[in-house]
């Protein structure tokens, strides 16, 4: 790029710019180069990872598991509480709809149940829980560090909402929105909470194609 | 033996989910499958046939409190909030159903079972007390398992 020589013109005694300004030049160019690259990796990185990424929880028997357990299986994970009576029961017997019409495809899905009340819902309560829609439910749990841990990558909001003075007078407000995640962890698309068992089937299964 | 049994609830529903007290008709009261010291929930639809009216509570043996409630999303974010009280009006039936109004039931004293039945009795302004027969559904079921037109298609042949 600094050579002085310029074969485009080539005349002899022609009005040629100085040689510093090449340089000028070419630095310009690398820095836009450099900036559009840092741009594109930061941006494009960040939307990909915008939902999702590593977590440490409890499984239903109180062992340690992380989301590295479950590459190679699309993940779809939501996050609910097991004292939720309506819109939790509602969606993951959606999930377990969904399964049964997925058929086959199904066994390249892992469907997991996180709680957002860690405070109630043990590993056991999880265990009884998860297994009254469909064994291959999962349900994870952990300490209200590690839930809100996971919380944060999934970009998930819940907050108690107290309705009584007892210790168990609160319910949760959360995030209604099932995440479908690839067999490289990363983020695919959301899935309705409300969507039938049938049309979530249809959804996941041109998803996983 | 699904068949069976969804015919066997075919039947059952109407028959023991219906009752009736000063123009308040209460159908369909089902709930599903729970653990017992945990949560439970009941659908049901309320008909006025008399004057106006308003649902201002419920209690069932089965459970230490029975409350109104109202789920709904909010931004994506699904919450639940009591309610007070919830008017009915002649001639516009109001369903309890997913996913919108329920009764929660808190502190059930017994495992809540699929097939099993237990009572529900829900307050009036006007009408005063109406008790209901509930059916337990598996953890998660829907209404339109029994009885709905999806399945009201294979029964009739």
């Amino acid at each position: 790029m600094s050579s002085t020589s310029d074969p485009a013109t080539g005349r002899p005694g022609g009005a040629r710019p100085p040689a510093w300004i090449f340089g000028v030049i070419g630095l310009l160019i690398a820095l836009l180069l450099l900036g559009t690259g840092a741009f594109i990796w930061l941006g494009g990185g960040g939307t990909a990872s915008l939902v999702g990424g590593p977590f440490v929880l409890e499984d239903s028997n109180g062992k340690q598991v992380t989301d590295r357990a479950f590459l190679g299986k699309y993940m779809l994970v939501y996050f609910g509480y097991t004292y939720c009576p309506d819109v939790c029961p509602t969606t993951l017997n959606d999930v377990a709809d969904a399964l049964d019409h997925l058929g086959p495809e199904a066994a390249k899905l892992q469907p997991i149940f996180i709680t957002v009340d860690p405070k109630r819902d043990t590993p056991a309560v999880m265990k009884q829980y998860t297994a009254a829609f469909t064994p291959r439910l999962i349900g994870l749990t952990g300490t209200p560090e590690q839930i809100a841990d996971a919380a944060k990558e999934y970009r998930v909001y819940y907050a108690e909402h107290r309705t009584g003075p007892g210790p168990d007078d609160y319910s949760m407000d959360h995030s209604s929105i099932l995440y479908l995640m690839g067999p490289d962890g990363k983020f695919i698309a959301p899935i309705r909470a409300d969507e039938s068992g049938a049309q979530m089937a249809t959804d996941l299964a041109k998803l996983m194609s | 033996m699904r068949h069976l049994v969804l015919g066997t609830m075919l039947f059952a529903v109407p028959a023991i989910a219906l009752a009736q007290q000063n123009g308040i008709q209460i159908e369909n009261a089902w709930s599903r499958a729970a653990m017992a010291g945990r949560t439970g929930v009941v659908y049901l639809t309320i008909t006025d046939t008399g004057a106006p009216d308003r649902l201002t509570a419920a209690s069932s043996p089965v459970a230490s409190k029975a409350d109104l409630h109202e789920s709904f999303t909010d931004n994506g974010v699904a919450k639940m909030r009591d309610v007070t009280t919830l008017p009915v009006e002649p001639g516009k039936p109001l369903t309890l159903s997913p996913d919108g109004y329920h009764i929660m039931l808190t502190g059930l004293k017994q495992p809540l079972k699929q097939g099993d039945t237990f009572p529900v009795t829900l307050s009036f302004a006007k009408a005063g007390q109406v008790t209901a027969t509930v059916t337990v559904q598996k953890a998660g079921g829907s209404m339109s398992m029994p009885g709905m037109p999806m399945h009201g298609g294979d029964t009739t042949k």
